[in-house]
């Protein structure tokens, strides 16, 4: 087994998918030779040729627009949009056209596809390279929505992503890129969509998160556990199908739960699972339920280290539903 | 043929400008049939609308030709990406009335399971005609990318991108021609300008004369054609097709034409449209058109019409009694089609929907007309 960065996680598993199947086409803007502005693409356009793996216009529309007509034509195309910041021109493209068209359709067109995207912040990367959207599409029927947040998940999610035969939105937090690194096994294996992944066990309180917050909330369960304080730290991995049972169990485990997401707070998925808990489990919290989360403003530049969650805050957060 | 000076075949007086393209007469009537099989399908839904049957309706009267004409350049194993005034098209390819008012009521049997507004229809066979959507042009850039499947594959296949002289406005449009020039895709964009998006006419879409001559900044011909004259729009369609095939690229076609009827049965045309415009386009009628040309080819005489369209009345009647016939679409359909396989909190809620049901007994249904 090899030790991998996230990012090269992610390139393994694009490289597996195109290695087993000619139909996997990888495009987007600088993902040819120049290997994309992470290097997640590096290498792909010199083993499969530029017809694999290409660049295309700068434009997010076409990108996804043109992935949705490979898909309903037998390919799998794994598009990729170079920062989540600019997906949205091809909001309408995700939401009303690849999300619908296996319902609107009767089940006789269907759309294949993985969208792969960078998300969030820890890069200085000011209003528009920072942003954390998942809520937008997690709020759209038809769309799954996973992020990754080790590197032997980033291989084994997006390979099932590109196997899935719906469209699936694969956010990449890049804070993580090449801050995390992790044993990945060679060739195809696979990590189920809509599966959550226990971080660290405990029995005080439960701490759910996902992409580059799941870090932040282990270290901050350290911290706790030098305060006597054990958290069951749960990765949710894929946010849309949500694994509800298993979030459900979770949070029973403990009856004290922090929910810790870097996009901002109102109508962000922490308000999702808070509700799923108020409507199947309030009988067994013993603690109100807290979201740690970006502010409700946009992303800030200089201090952006104030406004993403770090251990402090979450720390806070777990001792506040600790004692309650 | 140019971007800039429309290309035409059929004489108003019915004889050929130029080169007869000489398709033998199955073919010809088939294209005559299928145009008169949209006017009585339209007939008949304009007044189930009107009867308050069906919600909803899209006619066609004025682009038959366009429609058609396009349709019999196509083979069965290429793409159609339509807008929602195209269903001409899959009937010239053969899908049924039937079908398609299946579609018109939302029933049980319509293959989009009653889930969209009527017109917007779904059909995988005996053509790929790809599941119109509401969105303008969204389709435009997706046909660019079964185009490049097929060219990936290295078919000889080919797709048609249609939309209309508003949908050019779109970013669809934009990124679909801008990613086909680049990509050489097999596509062929048909704009068929009727002049009127809803109620704006073509100014206020456009400060460029015409749609055909935008194909030059995206590096492929245009073409303008008449868009009232079958052969001439079925010619460009084809010459076009033959281009994507062997791999030279894409060309845009403006098809132009007139829309004589309103944008819907919830759109009232008489608000925007001159009347004058309409007379002069009424003697520019493509049916009348093809049908002095079908004269000199003595392959038709005044009661034809009727008695063609007698029949295709008869078709689309029968088509309605098997249709209001057919029961809605089971509840269980609500919840089936969001994802491949149902996921946990849908089954929850299908389940609670069901249960609900049972106790208290079924939702009521609202009015159900297109409330504009």
């Amino acid at each position: 087994m090899a030790t991998l960065t996230l990012i090269q996680a992610v390139n393994d598993a694009l490289k597996t998918a195109m290695r087993d199947d000619p139909n996997v086409l990888v495009f987007g803007e600088d993902v040819g030779p120049k290997g994309g502005v992470f290097l997640a693409t590096d290498g792909l356009t010199k083993e499969f040729g530029d017809n694999r793996c290409f660049d295309t216009p700068l434009s997010e529309d076409g990108i996804v627009g043109a992935a949705i007509g490979m898909a309903v034509n037998g390919l799998k195309p794994v598009a990729e949009i170079q920062f989540q910041d600019f997906i949205f021109p091809a909001f309408d493209q995700i939401v009303s056209e690849a999300a619908k068209l296996r319902y609107r359709s009767g089940g006789q067109y269907t759309c294949p596809m993985v969208i792969r995207t960078p998300y969030g912040g820890g890069i200085r990367g000011g209003l528009y390279h920072s942003q954390s959207g998942e809520a937008y599409f997690c709020h759209t029927p038809g769309l799954k929505v996973v992020i990754p947040s080790t590197p032997h998940d980033a291989k084994g999610l997006l390979l099932a992503s590109i196997e899935d035969p719906d469209p699936v939105l694969f956010l990449e937090p890049k804070a993580l890129y090449r801050s995390v690194k992790g044993e990945v096994p060679e060739g195809r294996y696979k990590v189920d969509l809509s599966t959550l992944r226990t971080a660290r066990e405990g029995s005080g309180v439960t701490v759910f998160c996902y992409g580059a917050m799941v870090p932040v909330a282990l270290r901050a369960a350290e911290q706790a556990a030098e305060k006597g304080i054990e958290c069951h730290v749960v990765d949710l991995r894929t946010l849309l199908p949500l694994d509800e049972d298993g979030v459900i169990d979770a949070a029973k485990r403990t009856g004290r739960v922090v929910v810790v997401h870097e996009a901002p707070r109102f109508c962000g998925f922490g308000g999702e699972i808070s509700a799923i808990l108020a409507e199947n489990c309030i009988e067994w919290m013993e603690a109100p339920i807290v979201r740690v989360a970006g502010f409700d403003t946009p992303f800030p530049n200089t201090l952006e280290h104030h406004y993403m969650p770090d251990d402090r805050r979450v720390l806070d957060a777990i001792e506040r539903v600790w004692n309650y | 043929m140019t971007a800039t000076e429309m290309y035409s075949l059929i004489k108003p007086d019915g004889g050929v400008k130029g080169k007869d393209p000489k398709l033998a007469p199955d073919e010809l009537l088939h294209i005559y049939r299928t145009m008169l099989r949209v006017r009585a399908f339209d007939e008949v839904c304009m007044k189930l609308q009107r009867s308050g049957r069906i919600g909803f309706s899209i006619p066609n009267r004025g682009v038959e030709a366009t429609q058609i004409g396009a349709a019999a350049a196509l083979r069965k194993t290429d793409w159609i990406f339509p807008s929602y005034r195209d269903f001409g098209m899959a009937l010239y390819h053969g899908v049924t009335p039937t079908e398609m008012m299946h579609t018109m009521y939302g029933n049980g049997a319509d293959g989009a399971k009653g889930r969209q507004m009527p017109v917007h229809f779904t059909f995988t066979e005996p053509i790929k005609f790809f599941s119109i959507s509401s969105p303008i042009g969204t389709h435009i850039v997706q046909a660019v990318g079964a185009a490049h499947a097929m060219q990936y594959r290295k078919e000889k296949h080919a797709v048609l991108a249609s939309f209309g002289d508003g949908g050019t406005s779109s970013l669809g449009f934009h990124s679909g021609l801008n990613f086909a020039g680049v990509w050489k895709s097999p596509v062929v964009f048909l704009c068929q300008n009727n002049q009127w998006a809803i109620s704006c006419p073509s100014a206020s879409q456009t400060a460029s004369e015409g749609y055909a001559i935008k194909a030059q900044a995206y590096g492929m011909p245009g073409v303008l054609v008449d868009g009232n004259d079958v052969l001439a729009v079925r010619q460009v369609v084809l010459d076009a097709l033959e281009r994507a095939r062997k791999g030279a690229g894409p060309t845009l076609i403006e098809a132009y034409t007139f829309r004589m009827g309103g944008h819907s049965t919830s759109d009232d045309p008489t608000k925007y449209v001159p009347k004058k415009l309409l007379l002069e386009w009424e003697k520019k009628d493509p049916v009348a058109r093809f049908e002095r040309y079908l004269a000199k080819k003595k392959l038709w005489k005044a009661p034809l019409r009727d008695k063609i369209y007698a029949e295709c009345m008869d078709e689309v009647g029968d088509a309605v009694k098997i249709a209001e016939a057919t029961p809605p679409p089971a509840l269980e359909t609500i919840f089936s089609d969001v994802y491949e396989t149902v996921p946990q909190h849908i089954r929850r809620q299908g389940q609670a929907a069901f249960d609900l049901a049972a106790r208290k007994g079924d939702a009521a249904a609202g009015g159900g007309a297109f409330p504009l």
